[in-house]
């Protein structure tokens, strides 16, 4: 398997170099590594989809095609309507295992309405329909969440094509906390300055970002709404006020804050009252993240001598240390399945992501870069998304749970990090 | 550049150097001149220090105007050669109530973000607890920390690593 994947990342890559020589402002995604058995699906070109001025159908091939976990299987420019059956017979000798296909039609006041429908060709059966309204603009939008049925019919897991990714782009002397699609695509500044950002974190409903600005020339955690801009303080006390997370519910948030000496852990409502101390070491304690379900806080630690990860309940008690091997364990992530935790593990190769399974306590290194910071787990725990550097600058990639799977995306001429993965939208 | 502010320090005194030739020259075609008013009255700014105070902290011969105090590899402990600076600004500091110092912790960039941010708010702690044994008081300084978000130096050396691992002294009006 190392060799043939090896090969075939090596041609990826030197094919998808020359493909990235267009200069664009946004992410590109580059994919360096693909699941081993993708799933072969037809994307058939919607009927009447020329009355769009960009097209659908190619949304959703590319958003399947990036996730590494399908083949797409050519089906020509012609276009397919739902409202005929496919031919099941002809689409099994062309080796698709499922075809997509879809029509557009005007609806009122210059919107447009596309019908699709998900079909298996080898149980001839329908696995799905949908019907959405959309105008012209949001031809994006429309093709993510067609994507997101199919890949949630195919392989029995959200798809995350709808979600959004929150960074932060160091350019100059300038720091720019961006939002921007899951691709990569639309990506808006939320918040500019000239101190650094760092510590994004999404509330639970993905109306908010908490993060760490220097605004101040010391750091302070705010909470900031996209849709409005406004912005509070969620921790400003004397010392140093970092790391914030958000509890599942969206009702506090941890920090870690030095007010009363070393970095230890606190929780505080969003608004920035409330503040209550969660546990008391003589150590550093940093990096808090909640369990999916609220139970447990994640953290990293050095007082066993070196940084190591720990949990705490909520509720309080004992800390629990949860890595072992190694004499550098941070930035602990659980996943949003509860199944397993992701964090940076120093190895020989560097520091790199590693994927803990939460019951056996089994390990492995997912990547091959040795700068890796900042894991962030996709809302259906399928992927990581963190900061790496390649070629002396900052780029953010994603990699599968299993490792198979493997992305880049950068922008040109600027260092990305801080990575945080966005919830479902509701 | 290992002393940026005492750079711009001296830079400063320089220029203010060139500027005060012709207002000594001035001063003294106009001797005679008695008319109240214009520079008689001194502006009293209790935030600032008065007099040498003041001074001191820009004269690049002082030792007050080195601020930064470099640490070893995981640690944060006061290496003896910055014993005479913290002593300096620590009887600066209590001679000086009214000043306010920030100290501005930082960590070489290697390893996780947040836990650099910690690595440095211990560097800053350090410096603060030795302001306070030579007489600074608590409501005097804060002690924050930059991770490795402010380095000095950008290039990945040992040399460079060891300049970014660093306490920052700054006095209330240079940050």
């Amino acid at each position: 398997m190392m060799k043939l994947t090896d090969l075939l990342r090596f041609l990826l890559i030197a094919l998808l170099a020359t493909v990235a020589l267009t200069a664009r402002a946004q992410l590109s995604i580059e994919i360096t590594g693909a699941g081993a058995n993708r799933f072969p699906v037809a994307v058939a070109v919607m009927e009447g989809e020329s009355q769009l001025p960009r097209s659908v159908t190619e949304v959703v091939r590319g958003d399947l095609e990036r996730s590494g976990l399908f083949s797409l299987v050519e089906m020509g420019p012609r276009p397919m309507s739902e409202a005929m059956p496919p031919d099941f017979a002809y689409l099994r000798t062309r080796g698709a295992d499922a075809i997509a296909v879809g029509t557009v039609v005007p609806a009122q006041s210059g919107k447009y309405e596309v019908r699709v429908r998900l079909y298996d060709t080898r149980q001839e059966a329908q696995l799905d329909a949908l019907t959405l309204t959309m105008t012209p603009a949001q031809y994006r939008a429309t093709g993510h969440k067609i994507a997101d049925v199919i890949y949630e019919r195919i392989t029995g897991l959200k798809g995350v094509f709808s979600t959004q990714i929150a960074y932060v782009v160091k350019s100059g002397g300038q720091y720019k906390l961006q939002i921007a699609d899951s691709d990569g695509a639309n990506p808006q500044t939320a918040l500019a300055s000239n101190e650094p950002i760092i510590s994004p974190s999404w509330s639970p409903d993905g109306g908010r970002l908490a993060y760490v600005s220097f605004e101040a020339k010391k750091p302070v955690v705010y909470v900031h709404t996209l849709a409005s801009g406004l912005r509070s303080v969620a921790a400003n006390f004397k010392g140093s006020n970092s790391a914030p997370a958000w509890s599942p519910d969206g009702s506090r948030l941890a920090v870690v804050l030095t007010k009363d000496g070393l970095s230890q852990l606190y929780t505080v409502n969003p608004d920035g009252s409330g503040v209550t101390r969660l546990a008391t070491s003589s150590s550093i304690d940093t990096e808090p993240a909640f369990s999916h379900d609220g139970q447990w806080i994640y953290f990293t630690s050095d007082r066993g001598g070196s940084p190591q990860i720990y949990r705490i309940a909520t509720a309080g008690g004992r800390a629990e240390r949860v890595t072992f091997e190694g004499s550098y364990n941070v930035t602990p992530r659980p996943s949003p399945d509860g199944q397993t935790m992701t964090y940076i593990a120093r190895t020989g190769n560097g520091f790199q992501v590693a994927i803990m399974d939460v019951a056996t306590r089994q390990f492995a290194v997912l990547t091959d870069t040795g700068r890796d910071e900042s894991p962030s787990f996709a809302p259906n725990s399928r992927m990581i998304l963190y900061a790496t550097e390649i070629g002396g600058r900052g780029v953010l990639a994603a990699v599968s749970s299993d490792g198979r799977i493997k992305q880049r995306l950068s922008v040109q001429a600027a260092d990305v990090r801080e990575p945080a993965w966005g919830p479902l939208p509701r | 550049m290992r002393y940026p502010l005492a750079a711009s320090m001296l830079a400063l005194a320089l220029l203010a150097g060139c500027s005060s030739t012709p207002m000594s020259s001035d001063q003294g075609a106009s001797v005679e001149d008695r008319s109240a008013g214009a520079g008689t009255i001194p502006t009293v700014r209790p935030d600032q220090p008065q007099g040498a105070g003041l001074a001191a902290l820009r004269d690049p011969n002082n030792i007050l105007s080195k601020r930064a105090i470099m640490f070893d590899y995981d640690s944060f402990t006061i290496r003896g050669q910055y014993m005479p600076l913290i002593e300096a600004h620590g009887r600066f500091l209590a001679a000086n109530p009214q000043m306010k110092m920030l100290i501005q912790g930082s960590a070489d960039e290697r390893g996780s973000r947040e836990y650099n941010l910690a690595l440095g708010q211990k560097r800053s702690d350090a410096v603060k607890k030795a302001l306070m044994l030579l007489g600074a008081k608590e409501g005097q300084i804060e002690s924050v920390s930059l991770g490795e978000e402010k380095p000095q130096c950008t290039e990945r050396t040992e040399a460079c690593y060891a300049e970014n691992r660093r306490g920052e002294m700054l006095y209330a009006g240079e940050f």
